[in-house]
């Protein structure tokens, strides 16, 4: 009898332990990575659902402070600047990569070669050409790859010489692009390299399984330095592309993060607990074709761009919580005083509107407005063309096109206006303002001004003072604002949906989040 | 019967160049190319990348070299996914295209045949009003309504099914389903149709007249000749529930080449347009085989010379 009970005890004391046991060691997060990732080489690709896999999966000399995105070490244990702010040495740490081989600045060197080399064709080899001879080995000016800003002086130690002192380096060392690769696996599987099986890394996580359309799974690597710090055992990475589903798939519990949420669902996403917004280091905006009458006129340019509401516009168009903004470099970035545009101004806007010779809109002539297919783009181009009506009675016509069509005419200088946006790869003003020099690949626009083009070359290069760089680069945004190429509109935000159990998730305006600090509770 | 085949497999060949010709031309016609993206490339980088596709040859160079890789059965790398070839792309989302594409006819040709079948033996009856408005409703909500509808009551409200994605036999059921409504719809109506013109008919009363067995009167007797027109239908409708499952495939996240297909043609990944729109041709064409052979077996006066 008294065994019996016995029994039951320990018998019931299992079954009361087993699902706590259970949920412990289940620590699997699951994100919504909203596209199938192109590829897995860091020196390939470019895109953000890539950024979000490889910023696991690899480690660079530096890694990013999952609250204000400084520079942490990573692969390099500490490192020193000369005097000139010219020449960084970093110190290896000991660290493996997943089959045990420990990595070495020549596995840097090796990895920097190959984005800079123009036979590898990596899309974003502009993010080495801070190196001294970097752009010129790219574009095939130079050929002896010595003669580049990168050495390894020993097994442990890399010595990088940068063409100018350039502020955010430590930054762009966390950056994919300049993360370090395997040469023996490259050169063992060719371009099945990254593939399961195959693949060698040496970040916090290594790659399971990844199945093109279905999933990407990860799971923690326990070779690496700073393990301990690692709490998630399996990361999932589903690659829904129809958003509206992958909402769905968020409120039944299929994924732990979407970071996204379909404009349609705004409303009913604001109302729940795991909704959040936070300001993003990009900028919602048109260009203006100034070689095109009559927006090769500054005065129209500014007219138009005073007849917007942008209070209006982000309250009850966008809804999402943007921030209106008039101006090109987004608020809140460290040293630097923006936000010098002018915001809504009816009566100036109509004055300058007739100056250019269009009194109340009359005889203006036709205009065409371009945007890309998406809901968003939709009803914020009918906005503002129904405030350009109403303020200056003149009537845009707004173009639907599909992506690639709509780069190629934005590239071929083919259009009037055009909605746009630009996302900042690093934070620093320099990133949303070096765009619109003369002859830049993304200015797009045709404007050009030669005193623009010197504040942004002394800002690169001779202002050494950090006072004095950002002073240049304030002058410069003025300048830009006032011949007015481009018409800001708002500051994005991330908005997205987060599990209430996850734990280590900072907001950031990069919207970077190293999954090596999250956690997940019961 | 093995001649009329391989004649007719003979026939895809041409009909397979004029295809693989038209959509190349036409998919050059398009504006914007697979490297236009909105951070543009400095001029060196993008002439590597082009030269490595062969993007900077002459376009009839391009064509004769890809008519060529496509006869040898490589249908090139793509553009979008470097690591990876249109083959292997194809060969990952074939099988689940096709179990989806399946599973989609098997529930069209069961619940649309057995609710066709009892409307036409029971006419007039409420059996047979109930089922053909079922089948107008079916007939009429286009399928990307009826997926996010079934995905709301089945994997959100009821939690019974998950919502989207692919790996066990419940992710099959709302995407097969929402695939198969339309032509089980379809099926239902032409099924009854059939059923009806052929009941009232001589032999059927001579079998009844020998005092067979409702039952067997309807299953023996009538089904294959009232079940002519559905096969009829077989052919175009594998088609379309095949071309179809692109739409589902996107709604339910699922990794067919109906994925493929339309995120190809959208990023001008040349190659991967292509080799999908070859690997749709040849099941079309196959398909069509099918059901011209499965025809004569049905029907005793339909010969194959």
């Amino acid at each position: 009898m008294r065994r019996e009970w016995c029994g039951i005890l320990v018998a019931a004391l299992l079954l009361a332990l087993a699902p706590v046991g259970v949920c412990a060691q289940e620590q699997v997060f699951r994100i919504n990575n909203t596209a199938e990732p192109e590829s897995l080489d860091p020196g390939i690709v470019t895109g953000v659902p890539e950024h979000r896999i490889l910023s696991n999966l690899f480690e660079g000399l530096t890694t990013t402070d999952p609250k204000d995105l400084s520079p942490r070490p990573g692969m390099a244990a500490s490192w020193t600047l000369s005097r000139d702010g010219l020449v960084y040495t970093f110190a290896l740490r000991d660290a493996r990569w997943t089959d045990g081989k420990p990595v070495t600045a020549h596995d840097f060197l090796y990895a920097w070669e190959r984005v800079l080399n123009p036979k590898t064709g990596a899309k974003y080899a502009q993010q080495l050409y801070y190196l001294k001879n970097g752009e010129e080995y790219n574009k095939g000016r130079l050929t002896d790859f010595t003669q580049v800003g990168v050495k390894a002086l020993d097994a442990k130690s890399l010595r990088v010489t940068l063409r100018c002192p350039t502020a955010y380096f430590l930054d762009l060392t966390s950056f994919f692009t300049l993360y370090p690769v395997p040469r023996w696996a490259i050169e063992a599987h060719g371009k099945d390299w990254v593939k399961t099986g195959k693949i060698v890394s040496n970040g916090p996580f290594r790659l399971v399984s990844w199945v093109p359309q279905k999933e990407l799974v990860l799971e923690k690597n326990p070779q690496h330095w700073d393990a301990a710090t690692v709490k998630l055992q399996k990361v999932v990475f589903l690659p829904t592309d129809d958003i509206n589903t992958a909402y769905k798939q968020f409120l039944a519990g299929d994924s732990d993060w979407l970071p996204t949420v379909p404009a349609a669902q705004i409303e009913s996403a604001r109302s729940r607990p795991e909704h959040y917004v936070s300001p993003y280091l990009g900028t919602y905006y048109f260009r203006f074709n100034v070689t095109k009458a009559p927006v090769s006129d500054v005065r129209v340019r500014k007219a138009l761009s005073l007849a917007v509401d942008r209070e209006l516009l982000t309250k009850f168009v966008t809804k999402s919580g943007e921030i209106p903004y008039a101006s090109f470099v987004p608020g809140g970035l460290r040293g630097y005083e923006g936000g010098m545009g002018s915001g809504f101004d009816a009566v100036v806007a109509k004055k300058l509107l007739a100056e250019a010779g269009y009194p109340d809109g009359k005889g203006f002539p036709r205009v065409e407005l371009l945007y890309n297919t998406s809901d968003l783009h939709r009803v914020i181009t009918q906005a503002v063309q129904q405030m350009w009506k109403e303020q200056l009675g003149i009537h845009v016509d707004l173009v639907n096109l599909e992506w690639k069509v709509y780069l190629a005419r934005q590239g071929s200088l083919d259009y009037q206006i055009a909605r746009a946006g630009w996302i900042g790869d690093y934070v620093d003003p320099n990133t949303f303002l070096d765009l619109w020099v003369t002859g830049g690949g993304n200015n797009q626009t045709a404007w050009s001004s030669k005193r623009y083009d010197d504040l942004i070359g002394q800002a690169a290069c001779k202002l050494v003072n950090a006072k004095d760089r950002m002073r240049a680069l304030q002058v410069a945004e003025r300048l830009l604002l006032e011949e007015a190429p481009i018409l800001p509109l708002f500051t994005y935000v991330n908005k997205g949906m987060l599990s209430r159990r996850v734990k280590g998730w900072y907001p950031n305006i990069l919207d970077l989040h190293p999954l090596k600090f999250i956690s997940l509770e019961r | 019967m093995f001649s009329f085949i391989l004649r007719r497999v003979a026939g895809f060949i041409p009909v397979l160049f004029v295809i693989v010709s038209l959509s190349f031309f036409v998919m050059r016609l398009a504006p914007g190319g697979p490297f236009d993206q909105d951070r543009a490339l400095p001029e060196q980088v993008r002439a590597n990348i082009e030269a490595r596709y062969h993007l900077d040859e002459p376009l009839w160079t391009q064509y004769f070299r890809y008519l060529g890789d496509v006869t040898r059965g490589d249908l090139g790398p793509s553009f979008r996914y470097p690591d990876r070839s249109v083959n292997e792309l194809l060969g990952l989302g074939f099988p689940v295209s096709l179990l989806l594409g399946s599973c989609a006819m098997t529930v069209a040709l069961l619940a649309g045949g057995t609710a066709g079948l009892l409307a036409g033996v029971r006419r007039n009856s409420l059996v047979d009003y109930l089922t053909m408005s079922l089948a107008l409703g079916g007939v009429s909500v286009p399928n990307f309504v009826l997926g996010p509808i079934l995905m709301l009551i089945f994997a959100l409200g009821l939690g019974w099914l998950p919502v989207a994605g692919w790996g066990t036999w419940r992710h099959l059921i709302l995407p097969s389903l929402t695939l198969g409504a339309f032509y089980a719809a379809y099926v239902a109506r032409l099924m009854r149709a059939g059923m009806l013109e052929v009941i009232g008919q001589d032999f059927i009363r001579t079998a009844r007249a020998k005092g067979l067995r409702e039952a067997a009167v309807v299953l023996r007797h009538a089904l294959p000749s009232a079940i002519l027109p559905v096969v009829t239908y077989l052919g175009p409708a594998s088609a379309a529930v095949l071309t179809g499952s692109v739409v589902i495939e996107t709604i339910f996240s699922i990794p067919g080449i109906g994925r493929y297909f339309v995120g190809a043609a959208l990023n001008r990944d040349y190659t991967l347009v292509l080799g999908t729109v070859v690997s749709y041709s040849v099941l079309l064409l196959s398909l069509n085989l099918a059901v011209d052979v499965l025809y004569a077996w049905l029907d005793p006066r339909v010969q194959i010379r």
